[in-house]
Formats: C-alpha cells, sequence, structure tokens
C-alpha cells in the first residue's frame, strides 16, 4: 500500500537524476517526458486508491506514527497530486519548445523534476517537520529556476524572491519549533488532539498566526505578496506557467490543512482575520493588475487576486465555502498555467509581452486567440466555464451566511478581472499592431509552436470539460471538504496504520 | 538555562531584524543568518534542557539507560542547519553574481525587473 | 595560495583526510559517523587540495565533475530506499544481510541498504559542498 504514495514522489526524483546525467545530450528531454509521463499514472494510481478507500496512509521505514515520517492522502491532497502531475506533464511538453539548449546543459530538466518532486512531497506528508523539507526542496529548486539564464533582471527578481521567501521559510520554522515545545509532537494528525489539550491556547493561537505569516508569504496573500509580482514576469515562460499554477497553490494547501486539521481551537479568531486578509488580497490583487500594461505582469496580479477566493473559502469554514475552495484550487492551477503558456506563445509570435508594443494577433493567429479566451473567461467566471462554478460556491457560501459584503467584494473583483481580461485581449489581440505590421506565426519553426499548442489546447479542453460536466468536480470536493471538516477518518488512519 | 537561551534567542532576533531593515542586500543577508541561528536555537530550546547523557542505544538493550538529551530536537536542528546551510550559501552566490552584473547591493537601486514607471507619459 | 609550507603539507593532508572520511563513513549507523558527516570531511580534503593548488588542478584531481557526483549520490540513496519495494516493505526500510551469523553480535560484517543509502549522502555531501567552493573559488 506505502507505494501508491512513495511513487508520486519517487519517479520525479528519479527522473531528475537521470535527465541531469543525460542534460547534454536530446535524450534528457524526452526523458523529463517519459519521467512525467509517468508521475501522472502513479498519480492517477494514487487518486485509484484514495476513491476506494477514503485516505491513504503509510508509515516511511517501518516506525510508526507518531514517531515516524507518515505519508498520506486524503482528497485535497490526491487531487493536488494528480493536478500537479498534469501541470507537469504539460509544462515538459511546454519546455520543448521554449527552452534552449544551453540553458538544458545547466541542467533544466532535473531542476524541473526536483521542483515538482517537492510540491508533490508537500502535499503527500503528514509530518509538520517533513513538510518544511519539501517546502526547502521546492525554494531550492524554484531559486535555480528563477535566475536559471541570467540577465540583469532575473538576478534582481531571483534576489527579491529568495530573500522574502527565506524569511517566510524562517518564520514557519520557528512556528514548528514553538508547537513542539508546547505539545511535544509534529505529526499532523496527532497535534490535532495534542493542540486541542494544551493547557495554553493562547499560545497555540499565537504560533497558528506564525503559521500563517509563514505559510501566507508562500501563498502571497495580502500583505505579504510582494515578491510575487516582481519575480513573476521575469523567467522563461515556461518556469512563470508552473510557478503560477503550482508555488503559491502549495501555500494555500498549507493553510487549507492547517487551519482545518490543526488550529480550529479558536476559528472565531484566526478565521476572521483570514477573512480580511482574503478581501484584501482579492481587491488589491486585481487593483494591482489594473494597473500594469505588461501581459505577465497583470497575469502575476491576477494569481494574487484569485488566491484570496481561495483562502476566503477556508476562512469562511462552512462545508460549501470550504467545497468552492477545494474547487477554486483546481481550476485556478489549470487555467493559470495555461494563461502563461498562451502569454509564451503571444510573445513567440509578436516579439514581446508588453501590451504597448505588440497587437494584431487576432487577425494572424486567430485559433490563440480563441484559446486565451477559453481560460481568460474561465478566470473571469464567465458560465459555463470552471470559473464560474468555483466564484458560484464560494458566493453562494457567503451569502448561506449572511455576508453581503463578502459576496459583494468577491462579484466585484470578479468584474474587474474582466476588465483586465478585456485589456489584454483589446491591447494583444484587437487592436492592430502599433508597427503597422501583422505578427507572422510562421516566424517560430514548426516544431516549437506544436510543443507550446498541445498544452494549451489540452489545458483548455479540460476547462470546458470541467465547466460543462462539473457534477464529478464539484461532488468530488464536497467530499473533499466533508473529510477537511471532520478529519477523524484521517486521524485514525494516520495514527492507525498498522505497516 | 531556559532563560539564558530565551535571552539569547531574543538578542539574537533582535539583532537580526535591525540588520534586516537595511537597505543594503549583504546586510540583510547576515541578519537572516543571526535568525535562522536564533531560530535553530527555539527548535533546540523547545525540546526542554537537559543534563543527559547523548540519546545513544547501547548493544543489547531496547531503549537507552538513564537519563539522556531528547534526541529530536537535536535531529530536527541538524536538518534545519543543513538545509539553512545550503540555502545561505546559494543565496551568497546569487547576491555575489548580482553584485557583478547590476554593479549594486543596494536593494533600492536594483529595478531592473520592475523599471520606475514614466508618471508623465 | 603561495606558501611552500602549506603546498608540502597539503599533500599528506588531503590522503589523510580522504581517508578519514572514509573510515567516518563505514562506521556509522551503529557508532557515531556516517555518510554526511564523511561527505563533509571529504569535501574538506578537497578544498585544502584546491586551495594549495588551485581549483582547476582539483577539478582535475576530482576527474568527475562534482554536481554529477552529487546527482549520482541521490540516485544511489533513492534506490537504497526503493529496493525495499522489491522486499514487501515501506519505502526507505533497511535491508540486513548478515555474513557469518544472523545478527550484529555473531555475524563477521552485514550487507545493507542503509550503508548503500549512506555512501549516497557521501556523494551527495562531497559532490554539493565541492560544487559550491570551486564555483566559489574560480569566481574570485
Amino acid at each position: 500500500m506505502s507505494w501508491v504514495l512513495v511513487m508520486p514522489i519517487a519517479v520525479p526524483f528519479v527522473t531528475a537524476v537521470v535527465a541531469y546525467l543525460a542534460r547534454n545530450y536530446p535524450a534528457g528531454r524526452w526523458i523529463s517526458l517519459a519521467g512525467s509521463a509517468l508521475s501522472l499514472v502513479a498519480s492517477a494510481v494514487l487518486m485509484v486508491a484514495v476513491l476506494n478507500e477514503g485516505v491513504v496512509a503509510a508509515q516511511m521505514s517501518n516506525w510508526n506514527a507518531p514517531f515516524g515520517i507518515t505519508l498520506v492522502a486524503d482528497y485535497l491532497s490526491a487531487v493536488m497530486v494528480v493536478i500537479t502531475a498534469i501541470t507537469g506533464l504539460a509544462t515538459a511538453i511546454y519546455a520543448l519548445g521554449e527552452i534552449p539548449e544551453e540553458t538544458e546543459s545547466l541542467g533544466f530538466y532535473a531542476l524541473f523534476q526536483v521542483l515538482i518532486a517537492g510540491v508533490t512531497g508537500a502535499f503527500l506528508t503528514g509530518d509538520l517537520f517533513n513538510l518544511y523539507v519539501w517546502f526547502e526542496v521546492m525554494l531550492i529548486a524554484s531559486f535555480s529556476l528563477l535566475v536559471i539564464g541570467g540577465g540583469k533582471e532575473r538576478l534582481d527578481a531571483g534576489i527579491k524572491y529568495v530573500a522574502l521567501n527565506l524569511v517566510s521559510t524562517l518564520v514557519f520554522l520557528s512556528g514548528i519549533g514553538l508547537l513542539y515545545g508546547v505539545t511535544g509532537t509534529l505529526n499532523m494528525a496527532d497535534l490535532r488532539e495534542a493542540v486541542a489539550n494544551a493547557e495554553n491556547q493562547g499560545l497555540i493561537t499565537v504560533i497558528a498566526m506564525m503559521f500563517m505569516v509563514g505559510f501566507g508569504v508562500k501563498a502571497a496573500v495580502f500583505p505579504l505578496f510582494f515578491w510575487l509580482p516582481a519575480s513573476y514576469h521575469t523567467p522563461y515562460f515556461t518556469i512563470s506557467a508552473v510557478f503560477a499554477g503550482l508555488l503559491t497553490k502549495v501555500g494555500v494547501y498549507a493553510l487549507m490543512r492547517m487551519f482545518t486539521l490543526v488550529f480550529v481551537g479558536d476559528v472565531g479568531f484566526t478565521h476572521e482575520i483570514l477573512i480580511w486578509v482574503s478581501l484584501l488580497t482579492m481587491f488589491t490583487g486585481v487593483i494591482g493588475a489594473a494597473a500594469q500594461s505588461d501581459f505577465r505582469k497583470i497575469l502575476s496580479f491576477h494569481i494574487i487576486s484569485q488566491i484570496g477566493y481561495m483562502t476566503l473559502g477556508l476562512a469562511l469554514f462552512t462545508p460549501l465555502a470550504l467545497m468552492g475552495g477545494v474547487f477554486y484550487l483546481v481550476h485556478h492551477i489549470i487555467v493559470k498555467a495555461n494563461l502563461f503558456f498562451v502569454a509564451g506563445l503571444a510573445k513567440q509570435y509578436a516579439g514581446s509581452t508588453d501590451l504597448n508594443r505588440i497587437g494584431g494577433l487576432y487577425k494572424s493567429a486567430p485559433l490563440l486567440a480563441a484559446l486565451f479566451i477559453i481560460p481568460a473567461f474561465s478566470l473571469a467566471g464567465f458560465p459555463p466555464l470552471s470559473g464560474f462554478w468555483a466564484k458560484y460556491l464560494i458566493v453562494k457560501a457567503a451569502l448561506e451566511l449572511d455576508a453581503w459584503f463578502i459576496a459583494f467584494v468577491s462579484l466585484l473583483v470578479g468584474l474587474l478581472t474582466i476588465f483586465s481580461m478585456t485589456k489584454i485581449w483589446g491591447m494583444a489581440f484587437w487592436k492592430p499592431h502599433p508597427d503597422g505590421i501583422d505578427p507572422t506565426p510562421d516566424r517560430a519553426p514548426a516544431r516549437v509552436t506544436l510543443a507550446m499548442m498541445i498544452p494549451i489546447i489540452a489545458l483548455a479542453s479540460m476547462t470546458i470539460v470541467i465547466g460543462f460536466y462539473p457534477e464529478p468536480f464539484v461532488q468530488f470536493a464536497q467530499t473533499a471538504a466533508e473529510q477537511l471538516l471532520d478529519p477523524s477518518d484521517y486521524v485514525t488512519t494516520v495514527l492507525g496504520v498498522q505497516p | 538555562m531556559e532563560a539564558l537561551t530565551a535571552i539569547v534567542i531574543g538578542v539574537l532576533t533582535a539583532g537580526s531584524v535591525y540588520l534586516m531593515l537595511a537597505r543594503n542586500f549583504m546586510r540583510f543577508l547576515f541578519g537572516l543568518i543571526l535568525l535562522s541561528n536564533a531560530v535553530n536555537l527555539t527548535i533546540f530550546a523547545s525540546g526542554r534542557m537537559t543534563k543527559g547523557a547523548p540519546a545513544l542505544v547501547p548493544y543489547g538493550e531496547d531503549a537507552p539507560l538513564g537519563i539522556v538529551g531528547n534526541a529530536l530536537p537535536q535531529a530536527l536542528v541538524l536538518t534545519a542547519i543543513v538545509i539553512g546551510f545550503g540555502l545561505l550559501a546559494f543565496t551568497l552566490a546569487l547576491a555575489f553574481e548580482g553584485y557583478r552584473r547590476m554593479n549594486t547591493v543596494d536593494t533600492d537601486e536594483m529595478r531592473f525587473a520592475e523599471p520606475k514607471e514614466d508618471v508623465t507619459k | 595560495m603561495n606558501s611552500i609550507i602549506f603546498t608540502a603539507a597539503a599533500r599528506l593532508l588531503v590522503a589523510l583526510l580522504f581517508v578519514f572520511s572514509l573510515f567516518m563513513l563505514l562506521r556509522g549507523h551503529h557508532l557515531p559517523g556516517g555518510g554526511f558527516i564523511g561527505g563533509l570531511i571529504g569535501a574538506v580534503a578537497f578544498i585544502v587540495y584546491s586551495l594549495a593548488a588551485g581549483p582547476a588542478e582539483a577539478r582535475l584531481a576530482l576527474r568527475i565533475s562534482p554536481e554529477v557526483i552529487a546527482m549520482v549520490g541521490l540516485g544511489i540513496a533513492l534506490l537504497a530506499g526503493l529496493f525495499s519495494f522489491f522486499m514487501g516493505d515501506p519505502f526507505f526500510t533497511g535491508q540486513w544481510y548478515w555474513v557469518g551469523g544472523d545478527s550484529y553480535e555473531t555475524s563477521v560484517f552485514s550487507i545493507n541498504t542503509v550503508l548503500v543509502f549512506d555512501i549516497g549522502v557521501y556523494l551527495v555531501v562531497l559532490g554539493g559542498i565541492l560544487s559550491l567552493t570551486y564555483a566559489f573559488e574560480e569566481e574570485t
């Protein structure tokens, strides 16, 4: 049983090693691609196991919980692992088109696979310190990926990204230290009991806030998001896409896990703060995006704004809201990665991402224009695309609580999102090129265009499928939310499992 | 002993915050190193300070004999130190490369990724 | 570094440190020591050599690039963990084979995945630290 949980982490690691050794040969990129496909298979197997059994747990090296490291997957973890593998595969295909050979021979694919392994590990671990280790694995890979290829802009962005993420890591780590001091355990399932029984509940709330800050920086919530728009527009589009899709979501996942499983003693205080944080995140993100005129900078600010919806789902803390949060998480990864993919192809065609310097893409590349519309409208929440259902669930949850203001802000931010998306549409696709020329799609070799087009089409069709058949996904999200709100199954599986 | 450790952690944190508020990236980095030491001490102290032998199990026994120190925080601190060492080495290399390319360690002058907007436009 | 004393002493030191690092690696698990500390000492050996003879010479002495050593080490460590898969145990469960007996006390020596994992860690630490220090030395 334990292998179901190990494989989604082990496969990318092994791929990283092999891909690094083959980095100077064309085989390296195909190894990476094959590895990503294999991880998708491994995560699908995990998904099947979770669907059959509810919660799956395994003790590493035969050390029983709460002493050893536990890997555990419930519905939320499983879906995050699957979506990570899907994004990983899409990115591996996209990289074939964009990443130049010099970067490949620096070990790009190895770093990329280590990043995927780190993200997957963070989703699967049931031990708080192990979560820290996976965060670091993910961070060190992301640091290198961010500056790979060099250049002043990337170094500048890298320094700011690295500095702020290191601070958040230290806050998180000292939270772990204090929590261990209070409870004497770091197994997340065991912590639920231990935290509830702790004598000094005030101290627990302080520690909870430290975790909120630590994960908040990773998730880029207000007012801790400044590293994100400073860095996400500089690296290769491949890397932007995988960062935008996955990295901040690890922070959101960690928030969801900790604030449903462990820190539920003082919901009136912690989750109230989270509500305001979420609303401000949504609003500042979308306002920030309105002020930008670069394709990727607009998208970066929209990541922040959308993160607000997910944390709002957590903060409202009702079954419906959490269900919306989980649904939003999955929908957002697909859509956001796809938008960055589109931005990359738009740059390939038009030569820039500065919206003032490009245009006319609708005339010369109608297919790309159509493919931009799908994720863009989904992001803004147009029916019947996936984003509509995600927003619908969140707004409905807010209305059920009679929280009119929250519902109003959610809808307003949705409206402002449309404004930014139409801005990109109007300036990049609709208006004629400022230099009076037609951007030529055939500037890039066919192989490159094909490699970049396949993942865009695949992710766009996923958005449409989720939009038109939301039923199974919504039901899945519902079960995930129920498991989050009542983690007794999670706790007994982790603590009671015999290796 | 606990009180002394707590004071040391406090002093380290205060010093690191002072350093990290500087515009100079190198100072920030030194502050980060201090902070990571403070955090490591926190973890170490959270395992309680005991005067005991190292937690080694003698041959033929299942558990260590007598009073031993809590081994888990030590293992955690060791891991955290190693990881912190790797990250800081990387950050140092990044700062050095950044200085060579951008010719500055002043974070206010690092405006290459986000250039100042021309407000008159 | 242009010091005859250091250069002459370095040759001795390097060999000594390197043998000591292997000793630390092999005595690990049951006694203090192991792959991590062994790798550190091994890295120190090569750092001393690169201080004495320059990083270019030290790279030649290593023969394989440190990054490759680190990645191979990672692979070996993973294989040690994956090996328990074939024995039907959870990930990273130690597999022990006693030669000349059936336990630690009675056997002459043992073949085990724990040592393989330690060798992997040794290589990761050696390669990782050397790739960093060589890069720094070549920059300046």
